[in-house]
């Protein structure tokens, strides 16, 4: 497929995110020390901040189609401590948006996880009108969740009959949200863009799957596509081995 | 420094948080997770204070965990949130009551971009009503809920049947606090205390009797990193982050971790709970975990709400020492009710019994 000729930079400047949180980088570092991912991952936003400063269309390809893009968990403590008033967490959301809608997100392992937020979270959202649904936070998949959550998933109503909630009640915590609100919140995803990402991350990624030789299924999360989204990992993405990580555990104490 | 130069310095680190009349935007963690919290939220403010709270059915998410997991675009999140700005004007507020970290983070990015770059707020009114037909004002002011209880927390401790003081030493508890990453790392201003003394949860804490604990990694993350808890592969940058700071916060000894954002309260206490699973390490006194509740539980069990009603028993890390060092008879036989009031059989594995 040859690859499309248009100025990325440009691309990225359309994104408000972008220009008010790129303006004169002086690559001191400051992010990077205070970034909670690049003491867990091998990143390093004050490089990412340079290589998007270089203005070179194919550095800026290489980046969307990257690892690296993907690794910022969007805590924004890197905008508190910049000197020069820049956010490089919200220079990578303006790259993560563009590396979807080229369908570039797909060429990473960690990118292809978009998939799995948009199948969860994204569907949630024009479903129930949540991001997070108490019944769909299965323990079997949320073993982190531990007993309590178990105990409160397999006793739904009666939990929250006590705390003063009702299970697809009228109103208070966990309440449906009307049919005809929900239409509402589907026509402004239709109206402002956020239908179209969807597809777009849809689109792709069956288009991935296809490649890799994997099951797509176009509703739903059981399928080989989407397991293999969440849980692969090549093992190469953190800052340092997994033992030397246990080793540092282990003597610290 | 004259004290009329630092009364100057230090009201740029304050807010205006209205009195009464209150629109209140729910959160998603907060409802799923800790649906009692939510409910002691609006018991406090309208039955012990005496305050004015709308809500309103049909409110919904604010897309703000989709917006920073990157499936949901800019645009659509600004509409979102306008649309929630329409119901409140429909309704005659004009001042938000938000209860959730993540969508107080987003409301003031959102207020901040039209404030510095009006064409998106008229593109928003506009795609907004295409979408809905509404229209809308934007809000006098923007409150966390946990500003709220801050601005009230003098009253709350006139109304207090228990305190933040242990009742066997008379000393008092020792409490680590945790405001959330998006409160105000990423627009100060809106945040009591900016994002360098962030006072919103100390205040509440030592209104009540309690000890601040100030240690290495008080305003570290922890660690929900959106796309890193989401996704099943990425869950150790999560547990890393939390793990550094229960790693720094323990020589303190606490007695109680109390948070601001819904999302920070799950994971200290989750994340409690899988590292004793997996290397059986306990981060508080006599190898017990550090109980983590929210500020609204915590303004409940000094107002003297019976614990069971606020759900402190759906937390893995369980609150029993707490309680106790505080004074409050609370029977653990009656923390896991069905409906009718009989007893469903207690969780295993829970942390503190």
């Amino acid at each position: 497929m040859t690859e499309p000729m248009e100025d990325l930079y440009s691309r990225l400047l359309q994104d408000i995110r972008f220009k008010e949180g790129l303006k004169a980088c002086m690559n001191c570092g400051i992010c990077t020390g205070i970034c909670p991912a690049a003491e867990y991952y091998q990143y390093d936003p004050r490089r990412v901040i340079d290589l998007v400063q270089t203005r070179n269309n194919d550095v800026i390809r290489e980046l969307l189609k990257s690892e690296t893009i993907w690794y910022c968990g969007q805590c924004m403590s890197c905008k508190t401590r910049c000197p020069r008033g820049n956010t490089p967490g919200m220079v990578i959301m303006a790259l993560r948006k563009l590396s979807q809608e080229l369908g570039y997100f797909t060429d990473s392992e960690k990118g292809r996880q978009q998939f799995a937020l948009k199948r969860t979270v994204g569907d949630n959202v024009l479903k129930h009108g949540y991001c997070v649904v108490s019944y769909d936070v299965d323990p079997e998949a949320h073993p982190e969740q531990g007993p309590a959550w178990e105990h409160y998933y397999n006793h739904l109503d009666d939990s929250l009959a006590r705390l003063g909630g009702e299970l697809n009640g009228k109103e208070g915590p966990t309440r449906r949200i009307s049919d005809d609100v929900l239409d509402e919140l589907r026509s402004i995803f239709k109206v402002t863009g956020g239908q179209d990402l969807y597809d777009a991350i849809e689109e792709a990624s069956e288009k991935k799957a296809e490649e890799m030789g994997m099951e797509f299924r176009k509703e739903g999360r059981d399928f080989e596509y989407f397991r293999h989204v969440v849980t692969a990992d090549n093992g190469c993405h953190q800052s340092e081995p997994e033992d030397v990580r246990k080793d540092v555990y282990e003597t610290g104490r | 420094m004259k004290p009329e130069g630092k009364k100057r310095i230090w009201a740029e680190y304050q807010k205006e948080i209205p009195d009464d009349h209150f629109f209140y935007v729910r959160s998603c963690i907060r409802q799923t997770f800790f649906a009692g919290s939510e409910q002691c939220f609006l018991k406090i403010l309208r039955d012990d204070l005496g305050k004015d709270v709308f809500e309103d059915p049909r409110h919904t998410t604010c897309t703000g965990i989709g917006y920073h997991g990157d499936v949901v675009p800019f645009e659509t999140i600004q509409a979102v949130v306008a649309r929630h700005f329409a119901l409140a004007t429909e309704a005659g507020y004009k001042h938000i009551a938000i209860s959730c970290v993540t969508s107080f983070g987003i409301y003031t990015e959102i207020l901040e971009t039209w404030k510095h770059f009006p064409e998106t707020l008229e593109r928003t009114r506009e795609d907004l009503y295409r979408a809905t037909g509404r229209t809308f004002e934007i809000p006098e002011t923007i409150s966390h809920a946990s500003d709220i209880i801050y601005k009230f927390r003098d009253q709350i401790a006139q109304k207090a049947k228990y305190t933040l003081v242990d009742i066997n030493t008379g000393k008092p508890l020792k409490v680590v606090e945790h405001i959330g990453c998006h409160y105000s790392k990423m627009f100060p201003k809106h945040g009591v205390g900016g994002a360098e003394f962030p006072h919103v949860l100390v205040g509440m804490v030592e209104a009540w009797g309690g000890d601040i604990i100030d240690y290495p990694e008080r305003r570290h993350c922890c660690g929900f990193g959106f796309r890193q808890y989401l996704v099943q592969a990425n869950r150790g940058y999560s547990l890393f982050a939390s793990r550094k700071k229960f790693e720094s916060m323990e020589p303190y000894r606490p007695d109680l971790i109390i948070a601001n954002c819904p999302g920070c309260t799950m994971f200290m206490d989750r994340w409690q709970y899988t590292i004793k699973e997996i290397d059986g390490i306990t981060y508080g006194a006599d190898g017990q975990g550090i109980p983590v509740l929210t500020y609204e539980e915590v303004a409940g069990l000094v107002l003297g709400y019976n614990p069971w009603e606020l759900g402190l028993q759906y937390h893995n890390v369980q609150s029993m020492p707490l309680l106790r060092r505080m004074g409050i008879k609370a029977d653990p036989s009656e923390r896991f009710l069905a409906r009718d009031g009989s007893r469903l059989p207690d969780p295993v594995n829970l942390i503190n019994g």
